[in-house]
């Protein structure tokens, strides 16, 4: 431990702790744009400058480790000035209009040049090179707000392992991009949309889908239907000045019948038909290998997640097969919605719009992927972020805090606790093993609460093993298996998982969600998301699991309902036809990063 | 590496002869920390440039993203990624230089070969690059063609210079 001073004030830290960490642990706020959570400090921003008694100049906070016997002050005139003029420099750079740009409502350099009062740009200099990069399907580029802080540098090689974006050139005409300023498209970008989280500017941002929702909504020829992904319910109260971590499932509901959609559906419920699906194939390429010595590719890896899969197809090819087929809960609502239901209700497929609401931007991308049409009909037209959710309540001048509890349609508004968890790491195997268990033993799952307690929570990668015992007759082959699970979040844990795999480590099934925690923290989520914030969001998806009745997918009424109805049985031809799919190879000149 | 597709279809004909020469080179220095820069500037000094599918093919053998290596690339100013013309032609921008004119120099070397910094004429003759510093700065302003310097030069004669540069 170090002792030192800070504004007059004794503080004492671990070893190699920065000053700036210092500081915020006595609750002095001192000002960065580049550094955020546990990653190494860049020094990028130049915004946390800090005067140390002897040093000849201002000292970057959050590149400095703490020395014993140090004297920091963070409030003198001449570091109020220095940090202004770092601030007025970044400025005369930065080509961007707070009026028209999307994050207007949650730029921290917009947000810091207010708190330090600058009322005038100073130096009107030459402007960062600006180039619009929306090659993507996920995402916009803007090279022209961009401030150079390096955080999505950082979060695409070692948050994700990816590395599509790196400084490219030097000195004033570098920019931060993909190889020779080229754009996303030319590399193996998986559109996680994670570099724009934690992007201070708007220099990077979702594909904005706003317009085409109000063009459906205002079309009185169309049906447009709405699907929310479990973790939108857990973040969108952020957006109205709600603690991280408040569940608006009711008001939600509400919002979106008030904003004009025809029918407010659940993603939860093709979550649990995923799980009925994926558990059933699961099971049978179990049989296979087991009874039939007939070849199946294991581990079953879980396939809910675009960037994950787009992360196999790049970096892991050999291993496609490994891959469930059944199409994300998101693709399968679609499906469905454009069959099932538009029979129910006796429309024609091209005359139904489904909308859906994700924490996501790669589900921006899946939505479009070729193997997503049924017929030449894309299953999902328009995939809204939480954050784009939020920004259409404001500008139907909805009174999101006052709305009542609202209720989801029938019939695919139900799902259980288990479809609730697919919203955080560790969540889509624990309800996988919560309807498997049940289906090869006959009993419930013996565990507290229903929670694997090894998988859940923050750690990058986590295991568990369970070994079967008391199975009933038709799944008899599997007594006494030792059934090993592998639980990865962030592309860069799924990385070590697949090289253990390589290496011979014996899995049955694997699940990668590709965001930190989950889909809790995705790329659409509500800004500023770290650990803190994390935790409260799954803790408040496993919360609204717990308060159900219903926590298992195989017991949702209205998948019993579809099966009888519609479906037929699990992995049936209809099954096969809607909701499942195979991924292909991708451009090997991406391929090979 | 599975390479379908060639990215620098003018090196079809020595493709094979590249992709041999880069296997020899990275089996040699794969394992050694800081490996990459030598084995950039080894491939420039045979080919006169970096060939994207080079750059791609030592990204991919040294697990190193592409993205990354670019940016090494496009860092130093010494390596290219564009073929070069027979004769290179590098003006000093160093300080001893630019304040006697360097910049001038420059500017006629540009419109008398009309290419920009980084560019390579039509003939294939002359590319233009600059550079800080060679060391001569009491010979400013300097400019280089080839490895031979030519010393306080000036923009009025830099026509008479490139004439006598060989074909």
């Amino acid at each position: 431990m170090v002792t030192l001073q800070i504004n007059n004030q004794s503080v004492t830290v671990p070893e190699g702790t920065s000053i700036l960490e210092a500081a915020k642990s006595i609750g002095v706020k001192i000002p960065t744009l580049c550094n955020f959570e546990k990653h190494e400090a860049k020094g990028a921003c130049r915004v946390c400058l800090v005067d140390v008694e002897g040093a000849r100049a201002p000292i970057a906070s959050c590149a400095m480790p703490v020395n014993a016997g140090m004297k920091v002050q963070t409030n003198t005139k001449s570091i109020r000035e220095a940090r202004k003029f770092v601030l007025e420099m970044l400025l005369s750079e930065h080509d961007g209009d707070c009026k028209v740009c999307d994050r207007n409502e949650d730029c921290e350099l917009q947000a810091l040049a207010f708190e330090m009062g600058i009322k005038t740009i100073r130096y009107e200099g030459e402007k960062t090179y600006k180039h619009i990069d929306d090659s993507t399907p996920a995402l916009v580029r803007d090279s022209g707000k961009c401030i150079k802080c390096r955080r999505c540098v950082t979060a695409c090689a070692e948050i994700q392992g990816v590395g599509s974006l790196f400084p490219q050139g030097r000195g004033f005409q570098s920019i931060i991009g993909p190889a020779f300023g080229d754009d996303l498209n030319t590399v193996a970008c998986v559109q996680c949309g994670q570099c724009g989280a934690i992007c201070p500017v708007g220099a990077i941002v979702e594909k904005d889908h706003i317009q085409g929702v109000w063009a459906a909504l205002d079309d009185n020829t169309k049906t447009v239907v709405v699907q929310t992904a479990p973790a939108v319910r857990a973040a969108l109260g952020e957006l109205f000045d709600y603690e991280p971590g408040t569940r608006v499932t009711g008001k939600m509901t509400s919002a979106l019948r008030e904003l004009g959609f025809n029918a407010v559906f659940d993603t939860n419920f093709t979550a649990d038909l995923t799980i009925i699906e994926e558990g059933m194939e699961l099971l049978s390429r179990l049989k296979n290998v087991l009874v039939d010595k007939k070849p199946a590719a294991l581990p079953q890896f879980t396939s809910c997640s675009p960037g994950w899969i787009n992360f196999v197809e790049f970096y892991y090819p050999q291993f496609i097969d490994n891959v469930s087929t059944c199409k994300s809960p998101q693709q399968m609502f679609g499906a469905l919605a454009k069959t099932y239901y538009a029979q129910k209700i006796g429309i024609k497929p091209e005359d139904m719009v489904v909308v859906s609401i994700m924490p996501c931007t790669a589900k921006k991308y899946e939505a479009q992927r070729p193997e997503m049409a049924t017929n030449g009909i894309p299953d999902v037209d328009y995939v809204l972020t939480t954050r784009e959710l939020g920004r259409m309540i404001k500008q139907a001048g909805i009174d999101f805090r006052n709305l009542p509890d609202g209720e989801m349609d029938a019939p695919m508004g139900i799902g259980s606790g288990a479809a609730d968890i697919f919203a955080n790491s560790g969540g889509v195997m624990e309800a996988a093993i919560r309807t498997v268990y049940e289906i090869v033993t006959g009993r419930e799952l013996p565990m507290e609460q229903l929670h694997v307690e090894p998988l859940m929570g923050l750690k990058g990668l986590k295991k568990a093993s369970l070994t079967i015992t008391g199975t009933v007759p038709a799944w008899s082959f599997l007594e006494g298996v030792e059934v090993k699970v592998g639980v990865a979040h962030s592309l860069s844990n799924a990385r070590l998982l697949m090289e253990a795999i390589k290496q011979g480590e014996t899995f049955h099934f694997i699940e990668v969600m590709t965001c930190p925690g989950g889909c809790i923290s995705g790329g659409g989520q509500p800004r500023f998301t770290d650990d803190s914030v994390r935790e409260k969001r799954i803790k408040a998806i496993y919360d609204e699991d717990e308060a159900k009745t219903l926590r298992k997918s195989h017991e949702n009424p209205q998948i019993t309902e579809i099966y009888k109805e519609f479906l037929g049985e699990p992995l049936g031809k209809k099954s096969h036809h809607l909701l499942h799919t195979h991924y292909h190879l991708k451009d090997d000149l991406k391929s090979d990063k | 590496m599975e390479t379908k597709k060639n990215l620098n279809p003018e090196l079809d004909h020595l493709l094979d002869d590249l992709m041999n020469y880069l296997d020899e080179i990275i089996t040699q220095s794969k394992d050694k920390p800081g490996a990459l820069i030598p084995l950039l500037q080894e491939v420039q000094k045979k080919y006169g440039y970096l060939p994207k599918i080079a750059i791609k093919k030592i990204s991919h053998d040294l697990n190193i993203p592409f993205t990354e290596v670019a940016g090494v690339v496009g860092f130093y100013s010494f390596f290219s990624t564009t073929p070069k013309g027979k004769n290179v032609i590098r003006v000093c921008q160093g300080t001893a230089c630019y304040v006697r004119g360097g910049n001038e120099l420059l500017s006629a070397v540009k419109s008398k070969l009309k290419i920009d910094v980084g560019g390579t004429t039509k003939d294939q003759k002359f590319s233009l690059e600059t550079g800080r510093c060679f060391g001569v700065c009491g010979l400013a302003p300097v400019m280089t063609i080839n490895d031979e310097v030519v010393q306080r030069a000036k923009p009025s004669n830099v026509g008479e210079i490139l004439k006598q540069v060989k074909e």
